[in-house]
């Protein structure tokens, strides 16, 4: 760190510290101390209220991942809590089969809700939003109404008995430990998935689809493995909502429970643990506190639904982040230290020159690439300008697999890249930035970075629910690199900020040290000089040098021409699609066409 | 046999048309799905009984009534719920917001009308059999519903602007047309519509609070599998909603039958994301 930069950035350090392991975790060992002093009490009622909660809790710990980490709107989840229940129930009462131990059946019932979760989720990898909702609403209306007519099962309207645990949980408290063992067990595994590459990519997707797809993520694998997830606990919990009411009936299934869950996630906020925990334990005991309100209380989910969306996006996790409620500093200058490359990304493994041959690309009838011969060599700057609409994102696009040409080819070093796959560009040693910057604004700086080295982890997603060594090598690794990034280009000081409070300089620079996570072989950038100062163009100048001289080849889009001609080795100008001139800087400013038609005499 | 289930499944199948035709509405002036469209249905049901059946106003001035009631709430639903999120469309906030006004409306009506099945009057007395009223008052009330939009978005002055506002939002906007009146009118007439689908349907339906959600999804079927806005689609796959669950409830039996629409309804749209009718999505980057 340089000493202009240590003064600049000192206040920002200390105000913006990562927070401590113990302010992180002590309110989740206030709540479980709580808990566990409850039969305290003595009061049986009690018992069954925090029972339930806890059992809420595990519902709601996997649905938390699915909507308030991956976005997915999931609002019909009362079915899986209801498959879960019938399954454990019919299995212990022996009404298909031979009677199975309660443990068992609550273990099978977690397969069923799996499998259930994962095909209810399946729309969710392909459609809109709004289908996946709909998808899940009427999954739980048809869920009833099978309950209810298969009556030779599920017992029909009169119901069936749950399943009855051994002693010692067949006693109130013996099955509160049990429920709240539970409980706890999904704070921890959630929490895990929530501080994993899994959980940041599951935030990515949400909140920046493209971006999280160039960095590797795929988005139907990573949300099947949620929803296993998700549904197996729905499913266990219904198990145990099975067995605290003793004995159930389709009627216990309504929509309102739904609502309570879907409403918890909601207003505990969106991408947090603790708040979702909290908006549980608030909505299972506000209404037996305040008894008036228990008929009224779907009426009064649905009030606080619209309050939050329309006015507190945030949740009560907003509200606890005070953190992120200091003022950074106004002044605050962005200095890349170019020495931290060395250790980021050293030599990256260039196979040989990126090249496309031919491509032809059309929107309708416009051909907005018309037969493009392009090479990138390795450690260059490849600067490609032209005026709007020439086709320089949409060169952009092609290679890093968003859009699939109609005509032409596209190599790395000897071997084809695969046309229109996003996904396995960053393996490729692809990355690249956009000239909106995406990124996520609900994570901080470090988990922004971290996103760009997702395709790195080792580890499953196994391995990371359990936390095993695997698991936290990957994390320490990745966030040590994430560090090195952003102190490569001269963010070090924000790490811990959230995204969403940078300037917009900051965020062009954030894009960069995203994608310096991949090891690029090479790096496209999208006019990252737009909305920058002189000073700030200077030093990306700098930035872009630095990392071509590791051997990363870059592909520059960029309207400012001074920077293109101070730092570019050779430049490729493009018109309505073709090529206009390729050449050195001094070639191509003295290339009479392209004064005439983009530079300006 | 064949008769009953094709005069029911016809029946129920303008119904949930009818819904369609009511998302697809609020969806071409604002761009938003919303879960009020189920409700509008189940308020058309549950007004009419209030009104024609337990205060004794006479048939039409109780539709009316009926109409007017859920127009209005289609006008609340566009300032609370809809207005407040439109410009982060992209990050659906408009599901939970619709969401929220439709789980009030339905928990307020379970609370203040009855949680059970009331009945609805049976209004003109014609017909009996298959060609009982219940079975072809949705089919004429689709039919009407349907004509009458086509001459209004080809032949007024405000069904074109509709038209235009739907197409092109921003260029109808530079054109001069009131945009937010005309986004406002459209969720009237949305209210309208989907109460219209209700009050038709409510002798085989019943007033019944819970026919919200249920229409919320069966409605959505024919949008989904007509493609997002095209009114034609919603019909025609309504329609063939209705007859399949008919066909299956008498082959399979009622259960399997709600298991096999839902099924159909997911494979169809795995199969074909932008639904039967639908054009192709738009681009990403």
């Amino acid at each position: 760190m340089s000493a202009t930069e240590r003064t600049e950035a000192m206040p920002v350090t200390s105000l913006a510290r990562a927070p401590s392991v113990l302010s992180r975790f002590w309110p989740f060992l206030a709540l479980l101390v709580a808990a566990l002093a409850l039969p305290v009490t003595g009061n049986h009622y009690w018992a069954l209220i925090a029972t339930r909660a806890a059992i809420y809790w595990v519902l709601v710990a996997g649905l938390n991942l699915i909507v308030g980490f991956a976005g997915q709107l999931a609002i019909g989840y009362v079915a899986l809590l209801a498959v879960g229940a019938y399954t454990s129930s019919v299995l212990a009462a022996g009404n298909v089969l031979p009677p199975v131990p309660a443990f068992a059946a609550l273990g099978a019932a977690g397969v069923v809700g799996a499998v259930v979760g994962v095909v209810v989720g399946l729309p969710a990898l392909r459609l809109r939003t709004f289908y996946f909702a709909m998808t899940t609403l009427g999954f739980a209306t048809i869920v009833t109404q099978i309950a209810l007519a298969w009556q030779g099962v599920t017992g029909g309207g009169i119901g069936i008995a749950g399943p009855q645990f051994p002693a010692p949980l067949n006693t109130p408290w013996g099955f509160y430990y049990f429920c709240l063992a539970a409980a706890a067990l999904c704070t921890w595994i959630t929490g895990n998935i929530a501080a994993s590459r899994f959980g940041r990519a599951l935030v990515a997707v949400r909140d920046a689809e493209v971006a999280a797809e160039a960095s590797g993520i795929s988005k139907p694998r990573l949300l099947v493995a949620v929803f296993i997830l998700g549904g197996a606990l729905a499913a266990i919990g219904g198990g145990l909502f099975a067995s605290l009411q003793s004995y159930i009936t389709p009627d216990a299934f309504t929509f309102d429970l739904s609502v309570l869950f879907f409403v918890a996630v909601l207003i505990g906020g969106r991408g947090s643990i603790l708040g979702p925990l909290l908006g549980t334990i608030v909505l299972t005991v506000l209404p037996e506190i305040a008894a008036p309100l228990a008929a009224w209380s779907t009426f009064l989910y649905a009030a606080l639904l619209l309050v939050i969306v329309v006015a507190m996006p945030g949740g009560i996790a907003a509200l606890l982040d005070v953190r992120n409620r200091r003022p950074l500093p106004a002044k605050r200058a962005i200095l890349p230290e170019t020495n931290a490359l060395e250790a980021l990304i050293g030599s990256p493994e260039v196979p040989g020159g990126l090249s496309l041959r031919g491509i032809v690309l059309s929107f309708g009838g416009i051909r907005a690439i018309d037969g493009l011969d392009l090479d990138v060599r390795p450690g260059e700057v490849h600067g490609l300008i032209g005026p709007n609409g020439s086709g320089k994102t949409t060169t952009l696009n092609v290679i890093s697999g968003f859009y699939a040409p109609e005509e032409g080819r596209l190599t790395l070093g000897q071997e084809a890249l695969p046309a229109g796959a996003p996904v396995l560009r960053a393996r490729r040693g692809i990355a690249r930035t956009y000239q909106t910057p995406r990124l996520i604004g609900a994570a901080s700086v470090l988990q922004n970075v971290m996103v760009g080295a997702t395709a790195d982890g080792r580890a499953s997603f196994l391995e990371a629910l359990l936390a095993l060594p695997r698991h936290r090598r990957d994390e320490a690794t990745m966030a040590k690199r994430a560090r090195q990034a952003l102190a490569a280009v001269g963010l070090g000081a924000l790490a811990d900020v959230r995204a969403d409070r940078l300037q917009h300089s900051e965020l062009r620079f954030l894009e960069i040290a995203r994608a310096l996570m991949v090891r690029p072989a090479f790096l496209l950038l999208d006019e990252p000089a737009a909305g920058l100062s002189t000073g700030e163009i200077k030093r990306l100048g700098g930035l872009i040098r630095a990392i071509s001289q590791h051997g990363t080849g870059v592909l520059l889009v960029e309207h400012h021409a001074d920077l293109i001609f101070d730092i570019c080795d050779r430049i490729t100008v493009l018109n309505l699609g073709r090529i206009l001139a390729v050449g050195t800087p001094a070639e191509i400013r003295m290339h009479r066409e392209v004064v005439s038609a983009y530079l300006g005499a | 046999m064949l008769a009953s289930i094709l005069a029911s499944g016809l029946a129920v199948g303008a119904v949930y048309a009818m819904i369609g035709i009511t998302y697809n509405t609020m969806f071409s002036t604002s761009r938003v799905m919303s879960f009020t469209a189920g409700q509008f249905g189940m308020l058309g049901g549950v007004l009419g009984s209030l009104f024609i059946l337990r205060l004794g106003v006479p048939v039409l001035p109780g539709l009316v009534l009926t109409l007017a009631g859920c127009a209005l709430l289609g006008v609340v639903t566009e300032f609370v719920a809809v207005r407040p999120v439109l410009k982060s469309l992209d990050q659906h906030l408009y599901v939970l917001s619709t969401l929220a006004v439709a789980l009030l409306v339905q928990s307020f009506t379970a609370l203040e009308w009855s949680t059970e099945p009331q009945p609805f009057p049976t209004l003109f007395h014609i017909g009996k059999g298959v060609w009982d009223e219940k079975n072809w008052l949705p089919v004429l009330a689709c039919a009407a519903t349907v004509l009458g939009l086509e001459f209004f978005y080809a032949r007024t002055l405000v069904g074109r602007a509709f038209v235009a506002i739907a197409e092109d939002n921003f260029a109808a906007r530079a054109l001069g047309l009131p945009e937010r009146n005309l986004r406002i009118a459209s969720y009237a007439l949305a209210g309208a519509i989907g109460a219209l689908a209700g009050f038709a349907g409510a002798q085989l339906l019943l007033a019944f609070f819970a026919n919200g959600t249920l229409l919320n999804f069966y409605g959505f079927v024919p949008v989904a599998l007509g493609g997002l806005g095209n009114n034609r689609g919603a019909v025609i796959s309504g329609i063939g909603l209705g007859l399949f669950q008919e066909a299956a409830n008498f082959l399979v039996g009622g259960v399997f039958s709600s298991v096999a629409v839902f099924v159909l309804f997911i494979i169809i749209l795995l199969a074909a994301p932008q639904g039967l009718f639908g054009a192709p999505a738009a681009r990403r980057v």
